[in-house]
């Protein structure tokens, strides 16, 4: 509790030599602060009616049956297990191939290289406009890489026939790991920047080798910012459509994937069929509403805890610097 | 008892072989991300370059047909390859997005950075990162099922997906970006502009839009060309709410088809190496290209700025 009152700024010279101008500021300043706030609410009304509309649409459709059932009847009963699993094990491998390589970077960005060095300048770059590529030319990234050209050089060393130089949802994962590269190395970089220089200087001064004091010392503190880092990458790849439709997303299938080079069932492109290629949408609907409200969730969920796992680190390092 | 010498200790030549191992696994990493854009680009570009360097394909899909007037019918007996309707459908989108997202959001980001209370800014973020957090698919999902109806009960207009809807929901995909970075930028200019402005007895207001606006300029250009990136290569709102068709008029309430959304409905039904294939990659790389010069843009502009309020 302070103790002593609150003081408001007095009027200026002028305006006390004019106090009809000092009315007119006042005016324009009330003015200003209703449009610039109006603009802000309208913001905080999309998202509302945008979050509303699909939570009282779905909310009757998500039943325990609705998440683990099969769909049926061409897709307008049933429920959407094989989706959920599908996304699942997608972002579980996009995860094991993006968070060696975008934690190492980052390593390599913060505590290796030089900052002004040329290659720090490149890798620098090329993360900032790694992030600004639209999805879709990910997805045909993928196609043209992956399938057609890494797949059918592993297809033709084997010599058995198409097996890698088809959609699968290694490609798939591998594609939307790159996609979130930057992600987690914007993270993991912002993570590396709050443990103290004194934490690497103490294990350097105790004989520790670089990578000792990398791997023992700095990449522990940094822990809630890879974590971050990898949630938020998950939270993106499991709502991102446009790289998987032609690396390995399957309209339909009746089993799951068990191998690499299978196809697989997912959230958003579920949502997208259902949305598109229905041949009664207002039998879908509900369907629809219930398989949005499901991804809806499964992002949020994880975006919220990256926000409170973030909150804490800068929190931490603000008691810091 | 003489102590062991300190630096002859056996684990040593393991300890820095594997330091070696690490800074070789550490540079590869960090190459791999170059790597990684330079790839995109090439294997994109490769499977386009037929419909430059190959004769078959130039006779179907060539440069002076992409870029004549004409119709958009790659599938039929006389195909036609006219990029001008799909250019006109980006275009369209685009502009809706941008008209109506970016007031908005450089409105919203000087409330946050001038006028808002304490409490409001801290609740504005999360809020904003909700926003950021929907995935495009749902977007274009709302935009289909719920919004095209409110706006043809609103507008009267014959086809329920236009360039309008589109570009609305477009819009909102792209508030948050644009909105980040603006306040990045307002935030970035020094406390001391603002307390000098004060001092000399301007309003709040005054100091808001004659100080602050003006020194941060430069960011928000930025914000808004990342947004125009991230508007002209968004695929699935398109893609689902724009009506899908090729047509060029610049009324905002005719359906359009845009260059993103011709790949996405497209490339999975095509032959692989067709003329049409090629071209769908042409597309890709047009957009890759675009988007590259506006984020190497506000890149530029950023760290313009960002030289000019330290230096100041």
């Amino acid at each position: 509790m302070s103790v002593l009152p609150q003081v408001a700024p007095g009027p200026s010279v002028r305006e006390l030599a004019n106090p009809s101008r000092r009315a007119a500021q006042a005016g324009w300043n009330v003015l200003w602060t209703g449009v610039t706030g109006l603009a802000t609410l309208w913001i905080v009304l999309i998202v509302g009616v945008i979050l509303g509309t699909i939570v009282i649409g779905g909310w009757r459709t998500v039943t325990p049956t609705f998440l683990l059932g099969n769909p049926e009847n061409g897709m307008t009963e049933g429920g959407i297990f094989p989706a959920i699993f599908g996304t699942v094990l997608l972002v579980v491998l996009m995860i094991l191939a993006v968070l060696p390589v975008g934690v190492l970077a980052a390593v390599y960005l913060h505590e290796y290289a030089r900052a002004t060095s040329p290659i720090t300048k490149a890798v620098r770059f090329a993360v900032n406009n790694l992030a600004g590529v639209p999805s879709i030319v990910f997805g045909l990234f993928g196609l043209g890489f992956f399938i057609q050209f890494v797949g059918r050089g592993i297809d033709g060393a084997l010599g058995q026939g198409v097996l890698f130089g088809q959609p699968a949802i290694v490609w798939a994962a591998l594609t939307l790991a790159l996609l979130n590269l930057p992600v987690v190395i914007v993270s993991t970089e912002e993570a590396l920047r709050a443990v103290p220089r004194s934490s690497r200087e103490g294990a350097l001064a105790l004989g520790a080798t670089r990578w000792q004091t990398v791997w023992h010392v700095v990449l522990p503190q940094a822990l809630p910012g890879v974590l971050t880092g990898a949630i938020l990458s998950v939270s993106r790849g499991a709502g991102e459509v446009a790289p998987i439709l032609f690396t390995g997303a399957a309209y339909y299938l009746p089993y799951l994937p068990s191998a690499l080079t299978d196809q697989f069932m997912e959230l958003g492109y579920h949502i997208y069929v259902l949305a598109t290629q229905s041949p009664n949408v207002e039998q879908t609907l509900p369907l629809l509403y219930g398989t949005v409200l499901v991804l809806l969730v499964l992002t949020f969920a994880l975006n919220f805890t990256a926000i409170v796992l973030r909150a804490r680190l800068r929190r931490r390092m603000g008691l810091r610097d | 008892m003489a102590a062991p010498p300190l630096l002859a200790r056996p684990v040593d030549h393991r300890r820095r072989r594997i330091d070696r191992v690490a800074e070789i696994a550490i540079a590869a990493s960090a190459l791999l991300t170059v790597t990684g854009i330079v790839l995109i680009f090439v294997f994109v570009f490769r499977e386009a370059m037929p419909v430059l360097f190959d004769r078959d394909t130039r006779l179907e899909a060539n440069l002076a047909k992409f870029f004549s007037p004409g119709g958009w019918q790659p599938v039929s007996d006389h195909p036609k390859y006219s990029f001008i309707p799909l250019l006109v459908g980006s275009l369209k989108a685009t502009l809706v997005a941008v008209v109506t997202a970016v007031p908005i959001a450089v409105l919203a980001a000087l409330y946050t950075a001038e006028f808002a209370p304490r409490a409001i800014r801290e609740l504005l973020k999360p809020v904003v990162e909700l926003l950021a957090g929907i995935p495009s698919v749902v977007l274009g999902f709302f935009a289909l099922i719920v919004l095209a109806s409110v706006l043809q009960a609103i507008t009267g207009s014959p086809s329920r997906l236009n360039a309008f809807n589109a570009g609305l929901a477009l819009g909102f995909s792209i508030i948050p970006v644009v909105y980040s970075v603006s306040e990045d930028a307002l935030r970035a200019v020094p406390a001391s502009y603002r307390e000098a402005s004060l001092a000399l007895g301007a309003s709040a207001w005054q100091t808001a839009f004659r100080v602050t606006l003006p020194a941060a300029w430069a960011g928000i250009f930025a914000a808004v060309m990342l947004g125009l990136g991230r508007a002209v290569g968004e695929t699935m709102i398109v893609l689902m709410a724009s009506g899908n068709a090729a047509i060029t008029s610049w009324s905002a309430f005719d359906s359009i088809r845009t260059m993103s959304a011709t790949i996405a409905a497209e490339l999975a039904e095509v032959v692989v190496g067709s003329p049409h294939y090629s071209t769908l990659f042409f597309i890709g790389s047009l957009l890759f290209a675009i988007t590259f010069v506006l984020n190497v843009a506000a890149g530029l502009m950023v760290e313009r700025m960002r030289r000019r309020l330290a230096g100041a």
